[in-house]
């Protein structure tokens, strides 16, 4: 299994007169279509840990390599666009734009990426919302659906450029046992169906079963691995 | 249309009300700064058209603008020369040779020109005097030049030309003396030549100092009266286009030597006073739009506020911050466009309005429109400084807006 995201001795202190150790000398490697589930007490890091990952936050020290390329001197326009073009997200609380709709939502990354004809694009999220049990609400914005259905699109968006890792902070964090059970079997199905690496931050057992491995971390440290 | 501008769009129609208001505030500003921008450049236009209409577009003295050089000074560029006991040559006043001036004069293109020679003079009638300025004129070079013809109440210019000894004075004079037409006045000249002369016409400017005191007679009777025979001291000139008078008038000078002067810079005081007025004027109505732009800044910065989530989540897509910011800037790009659009429909209305209001300026007896300025360039001049200042009052959130770190907002959830 080839290496897809490497981070190594990272750390991140929050600064202020009393310095926060958020992430402490972490070190891991996570290798394509891996199922990655990262656990812990809250406060322990997990979501910080998450957004180094993912590029949205910048380590204090320590280096993270995506696809192999070391992202440590990359400046912020870079770092976004290797979000952009490598990187999918999906948060708790769905982070949907308010006035689109589905189908807009998923074609924004898309469109910022500009690589696609907008007709392609639209075919392209409406297949992903299809693929995910939304083609019948295409249309509907975000306060149409309910809380199962926002976070598919909000996983829609995420796949939208065909990213190598997908990160999801706390997934089903905010949806009943049904809607949980949902997104549970999209994402199996996408590491297992579709060769995609996901890296998860979850409080749900349940939900971290259906990863390969489980990442424990308490205090920001690493305490297990596997 | 671009992704950050259906954002910024998106942005805006969700907060209807605070749009409209910003839209209100620039269309107000935008419509102010017209109506009163053509009201002033209106009122300019007409002054000036006033002011080329009835005086001399570019008039021509016995005067050097710099007294001639004595020959050794030449000689010596720079040189410590000093001369003492010099007295310039007694000669006649008035400008020489001003027949082929004239001529030369006359053979440009677009010229009309004519010669005139004042000097003060004593009118006595009734045992009662009165000083004034004589003016000899030319009556058909005269009326080429001048609208003097059309301020005649009585007689005529012609009647001058028809008899040597007629002169035409102001109604005010007339008034003062008792005088009417036909009856004789006796003019003395500071070089004690007296002629009893008949009164052929009346004129009425307005101006009560000409109104009073001013006469024209014959040019020839002028040079006898004030002894400069064959001398005229002015030379006044009307142009097909007025606005070329500073450059014919520095031609006209180097090539004659006498001081040409255009009306430009015969006005050159009253020109600084227009142009202190249009920058006050221009300073008091861009107040009105940099005040609603303060508006734009507000709602802009409180669309930034509430908005910190979408930023947050279009920064974690991979919009990078100039994009975040375009968003922002585009918001009060479009204020600003759109406002001004409904500011200049506005604005004509109120142009429209102001045109036919009716005044009636001191010393005219009829009532007339307000003078408006209907260009152009006052309308573009407004579009511009209002977006130009909704996009200055857009670029600091939009900066802000820019700067946002998402983990911040990620981290905090629904916040």
């Amino acid at each position: 299994m080839s290496e897809v995201l490497r981070a190594e001795a990272v750390t991140r202190v929050l600064p202020g007169p009393l310095p926060v150790t958020l992430v402490r000398d972490a070190t891991l490697s996570i290798g394509r279509g891996e199922f990655v589930c990262i656990q812990g007490p809250s406060g322990s890091g997990k979501s910080s840990l998450l957004y180094l990952l993912g590029l949205l936050d910048v380590p204090t020290s320590g280096k993270i390599w995506l696809d192999a390329v070391d992202t440590s001197g990359f400046g912020e326009d870079e770092l976004a666009q290797v979000r952009l073009e490598k990187l999918g997200f999906v948060f708790q609380f769905h982070f949907l734009l308010a006035e689109f709709t589905a189908l807009e939502n998923v074609m924004l990354p898309m469109t910022r990426l500009g690589r696609l004809p907008a007709a392609e694009q639209r075919a392209r999220a409406k297949m992903l919302l299809a693929d995910l049990g939304m083609g019948e609400h295409l249309d509907k914005r975000p306060d149409q659906l309910s809380g199962g259905q926002r976070q598919r699109v909000a996983i829609a968006r995420a796949m939208a450029n065909e990213p190598l890792v997908i990160l999801a902070d706390e997934p089903t964090g905010n949806l009943d046992t049904t809607s949980s059970a949902n997104v549970k079997q999209i994402m199996s199905e996408m590491v297992h169906g579709r060769n995609k690496t996901i890296i998860a931050v979850t409080h749900d057992p349940e939900f971290a079963r259906a990863g390969d491995r489980i990442i424990r971390i308490v205090d920001g440290r690493i305490v297990s691995d596997g | 249309m671009t992704l950050e501008l259906r954002i910024a769009l998106t942005h805006l129609t969700s907060r209807k009300r605070q749009t409209v208001m910003s839209l209100l505030g620039i269309a107000l500003g935008v419509a102010f700064f017209m109506a009163v921008s053509s009201l002033m450049r209106g009122s300019e236009r007409d002054f000036i058209k006033r002011l080329i209409d009835s005086a001399p577009h570019i008039t021509i003295s016995d005067e050097v603008r710099s007294p001639p050089q004595p020959p050794v000074v030449s000689f010596y560029p720079g040189g410590a020369v000093a001369l003492r006991g010099l007295k310039p040559r007694t000669e006649t006043r008035g400008i020489r040779g001003y027949k082929q001036k004239l001529a030369w004069i006359a053979a440009q293109r677009g010229v009309r020109v004519a010669p005139v020679l004042s000097g003060q003079a004593i009118l006595t009638f009734a045992g009662k005097e009165q000083g004034i300025t004589l003016n000899g004129i030319v009556p058909q070079l005269m009326q080429g030049v001048s609208d003097i013809d059309e301020k005649i109440v009585a007689g005529s210019l012609d009647a001058v030309a028809s008899n040597p000894n007629g002169i035409i004075i102001g109604r005010g004079l007339a008034r003062k003396l008792y005088l009417d037409m036909g009856d004789n006045v006796t003019v003395s000249s500071p070089i004690g030549q007296v002629r009893s002369m008949k009164i052929v016409g009346l004129f009425e400017t307005g101006t009560t100092a000409i109104d009073e005191g001013h006469g024209y007679v014959l040019l020839k009777r002028a040079q006898a009266l004030f002894g400069r025979m064959d001398r005229a001291n002015r030379l006044v000139i009307q142009l097909d286009d007025p606005y070329a008078a500073p450059q014919l008038a520095a031609a006209i000078e180097a090539r004659i030597g006498y001081r040409s002067e255009s009306w430009q810079e015969a006005s050159q005081n009253l020109m600084s006073v227009l142009l202190i007025r249009n920058i006050i004027m221009y300073s008091v109505v861009s107040a009105i739009l940099v005040v609603a732009s303060f508006g734009i800044f507000n709602v802009i910065s409180t669309v930034v506020m509430e908005k910190q989530r979408d930023v947050a989540i279009l920064k974690s897509i991979g919009f990078h911050a100039r994009d975040v910011q375009r968003i922002f800037l585009a918001e009060g790009v479009l204020i600003g466009a759109v406002g001004s659009m409904l500011g200049v429909g506005l604005g004509y209305g109120l142009i429209a309005i102001l045109g036919v209001v009716k005044i009636q300026p001191p010393g005219m007896t009829d009532a007339i429109n307000l003078p408006v300025y209907w260009g152009l360039d006052q309308l573009a001049l407004a579009a511009l400084f209002a977006v130009g200042s909704a996009t200055i009052a857009a670029y600091l959130p939009a900066r802000k807006a820019g700067r946002v770190y998402p983990v911040d907002i990620l981290r905090g959830g629904m916040a």
